[in-house]
């Protein structure tokens, strides 16, 4: 048998990837500067070292800890209550933006005509932007539009997470068995009544699982947005990181470990108890 | 001597005894089959004899050396000169038959060249020569996921044939083939073994396949040996014995030779 | 027929309990939704996102966005490239591959990485290291790693370990036994878990430059304290544009490359 010549058929595209990772790299680094050693430098580790001793000893004053108590229920409630909000905007979002509900689908075995997708694209294309917009930014824009505080973080987490949700809650519609409510559909039952008795059945666990992990990442997000002004646990962080009093922060960054532990295990039980 | 092992005896974690006072002697060269119902003992034999199982009692000597008197990395150079051939082929599935014969000389290239052979192959002609004796030569930049059990088995004993070990031990190897292409598969690693002077041992579920291939047979029961004659002087009456309460009540005839003409396999 | 009536009683008990805390939550609060959304309020809203409807679109604030843009892509991919890199480096201990001691360390490692968020390591790391992109990619790398570390451990564990064993078995060194029998297996979940982070990472890398990180989300902290409306407008813009093609690239990565 003849031996030709063997050439690797994937050295080709694999020679030209390594390329496009090399040319892509070198700007990448030069643009964000990356520089590990600033971690390891001895002037750098002095401010840290010292920023880090002030944490200790926690700051556990009586009137420290009601104010860290009254924060954290602060986040808390900041969180359920844009939570609540969103889901306002994002079950219609949802029901307006999934094929699931489409009627012209029924009779093209799940694709709807041209004119239905079209219809749809406002919605979801309103959902993208709404959860591709930082929530933090929506947060800084609401701190200037209606002042500090804690209103400013419940409307910042009720629009992206509207978008979040409302996105979400399509796609499990759009994924459960599409019978049950086709077949309602087509026997001329309103819409609103297949999706309760056809969909909502098999999608509730579902939904009811990811909205939790939602409320669980709203938490963190709280904390977070607190930063620029919206009241809560971070809000009060800033503060005392500006007044450099390294042992509030210290005891603010535990609660909120915990709070976000906490958080995590009520998230687990509720979804094994709901699904 | 190229294999030694005198009151072997292996014990599983559990307590469930596999092996017992095993004693073995295969010189330099020599081709052996062995033989046994299932669970008789004879992959925990391979294996032992692969270093991957330590022995619970008696004397173990691969190619000169006690393996489990070396250090680490010793014991590693060793295991670099024997090569196991696995009932069921360990090859990722994403992985292109290439690589994957070409994976058998790891224990013998530096990290470097195990590196850079991820990213190209370093030694095309070397693993489509290995494959070639297995008629596998044109799936040779094919993924492992999309060959059949027979062809991964075959890559699999490409891979250990590439590797060029000094004694080959194989775990049923033939089992996913059909017998037309387990005979012709026997026949071109019994003819790669005797032509490199490897010293080959391999465990068989087809008896048939044994006594027409290997000049020597070791039939195992319930963890001990209990005959090692050539194929000539095994008889009805032995096999019977060996595989004696087994749900079949058939049992294969004495040796009939292998066809002389093997059509080139199609699979 | 008790059980299923005991669990819908539980879960109604639990849908009002839910409905209670929603409505203790605005009261805490002293959120009156009726007054969010009434009269004066709105207007108010209104009048401020409508300073927002004129983006500056100037040609060196775009030459500058455009730097700031690119400063953003370069800190959330290579954060994240890092990350993943660390992480894969941290995820073999945190598998069990080194034994029961360093299994505990490197999960306590990772879970302390990834519980503090990005912007909390961006504010410690510009204390320590100073203003600029450096600290923002650092930021993303540390947390991304904790995340990616945890993942990328339970597909280890979850990956047989026959292929590597063989490979050991014929002589084959630690590495290289990783790398030609775990890795081909595992490598499509390792990249479709760092797509989906860097997803996230790139919304965070605009929003770390608040507290100094630099970026897109620096430039939007300034043009928002000196009440320009019209430029902060533009830098919203390209940050979108940023989220929606890193989203869509990932999506198409994703399919093309690890669904398989």
């Amino acid at each position: 048998m003849l031996n030709p010549a063997l050439r690797d058929p994937a050295a080709l595209p694999r020679l030209a990837l390594t390329l496009l990772a090399v040319l892509l790299l070198w700007p990448g680094l030069a643009l964000s500067e990356l520089n590990l050693a600033v971690l390891f430098d001895e002037r750098n580790a002095t401010n840290m070292g010292r920023f880090l001793a002030d944490f200790w000893p926690l700051a556990h004053d009586r009137e420290f800890l009601r104010l860290l108590g009254r924060a954290t229920l602060e986040t808390l409630a900041i969180a359920t209550a844009g939570m609540a909000l969103a889901l306002l905007i994002a079950i219609p979002g949802a029901l307006l933006a999934s094929r699931a509900l489409s009627l012209s689908a029924v009779h093209r075995s799940g694709r709807p005509a041209w004119w239905a997708r079209a219809l749809r694209w406002p919605v979801r294309g309103l959902l993208i932007v709404l959860r591709s917009v930082p929530e933090i930014v929506w947060a800084l824009l609401f701190v200037r539009a209606v002042g500090l505080g804690p209103t400013a973080g419940v409307l910042a987490i009720a629009i992206t997470y509207s978008g979040m949700l409302g996105k979400v809650y399509a796609e499990i519609f759009e994924s459960v068995d599409p019978r049950p409510s086709r077949a309602l559909l087509i026997a001329g039952s309103p819409r609103l009544a297949a999706f309760a008795y056809g969909i909502l059945p098999n999608a509730a666990a579902e939904m009811l699982s990811y909205t939790v992990y939602r409320w669980e990442c709203a938490i963190r997000a709280s904390v977070v947005m607190g930063f620029v002004g919206a009241g809560g646990l971070g809000q009060q962080i800033d503060l005392s990181m500006r007044m450099f009093a390294g042992g509030q922060v210290a005891s603010m960054l535990l609660t909120f470990l915990l709070l976000v532990l906490l958080a995590d295990q009520l998230s687990r039980l509720l979804r094994a108890r709901l699904l | 001597m190229s294999i030694s092992l005198s009151g072997v005896g292996l014990t599983h974690a559990n307590g469930q005894v596999a092996l017992s006072e095993i004693d073995l002697q295969v010189k330099l060269g020599e081709r052996v089959a062995i033989i046994g119902p299932s669970g008789a003992g004879k992959t925990s034999l391979l294996r032992l004899l692969a270093s991957n199982l330590q022995p619970s009692s008696g004397q173990i000597q691969l190619l000169g050396q006690q393996p489990w008197q070396l250090g680490a990395r010793q014991r590693q150079q060793l295991r670099a000169r024997i090569g196991l051939i696995h009932q069921a082929p360990p090859l990722p599935p994403r992985q292109r038959v290439v690589t994957a014969v070409l994976a058998g000389k790891l224990g013998q290239w530096s990290l470097g060249k195990s590196l850079l052979n991820l990213l190209h192959p370093l030694d095309m002609p070397g693993a489509r020569a290995a494959l070639s004796r297995l008629d596998l030569a044109d799936k040779l930049f094919e993924r492992c996921d999309q060959l059949s059990g027979g062809q991964l088995q075959r890559v699999g004993i490409a891979r250990v044939l590439y590797q060029a070990p000094e004694l080959i031990l194989a775990d049923e190897p033939v089992s996913a083939m059909d017998p037309v292409l387990a005979g012709h598969t026997l026949s071109v690693l019994n003819e790669e073994v005797s032509r490199r002077g490897m010293t080959l041992l391999a465990s068989l579920h087809a008896v048939e396949l044994a006594l027409a291939h290997f000049p020597r047979i070791i039939g195992v029961r319930e963890g001990r040996i209990v005959f090692d004659l050539p194929p000539e002087a095994i008889g009805a009456s032995a096999l019977d014995a060996l595989y004696a309460n087994e749900l079949l009540p058939a049992v294969p005839a004495s040796a009939t030779p292998a066809p002389v003409s093997v059509q080139i396999p199609r699979c | 027929m008790k059980p299923a009536a005991d669990k819908r009683l539980g879960n109604y008990a639990l849908l009002l309990a839910l409905l209670a805390a929603v409505v203790a939550s605005f009261r805490f609060l002293g959120i009156d939704p009726g007054a969010l959304v009434g009269g004066d309020s709105l207007s108010q809203m209104g009048r401020y996102a409508g300073s927002f409807f004129n983006p500056d679109f100037s040609a060196p604030h775009l030459r500058a966005i455009g730097h700031g843009a690119l400063e953003t892509l370069a800190m959330s991919a290579i954060g994240t490239l890092l990350a993943a890199l660390l992480g894969l480096l941290l995820a073999l201990p945190a598998a069990g591959r080194f034994g029961w001691l360093a299994l505990s360390g490197s999960r306590l490692l990772l879970n302390a990485l990834r519980a503090i968020p990005e912007l909390v390591w961006a504010a410690l790391v510009v204390l320590a290291a100073g203003l600029g992109p450096n600290a923002g990619t650092l930021a993303l790398a540390l947390h991304t790693t904790g995340v990616l570390g945890r993942l990328f451990a339970e597909t280890l564990e979850n990956t047989p370990n026959e292929p590597a064993e063989a490979i050991r078995l014929s002589g084959g060194g630690h590495v290289a036994a990783f790398c030609y029998g775990t890795l081909p297996t595992v490598w499509p979940q390792l990249i479709a878990y760092s797509l989906y982070r860097w997803e996230n990472n790139i919304r965070m890398a605009s929003v770390l430059g608040f507290v100094g990180a630099g970026g897109l989300g620096q430039m939007l902290y300034v043009s928002l304290s000196l009440f320009q409306e019209a430029q902060a407008a533009t830098v919203i813009l390209a940050m979108l544009t940023l989220v929606l093609g890193v989203d869509a690239f990932s999506g198409w990565a994703r399919q093309r490359w690890v669904s398989a």
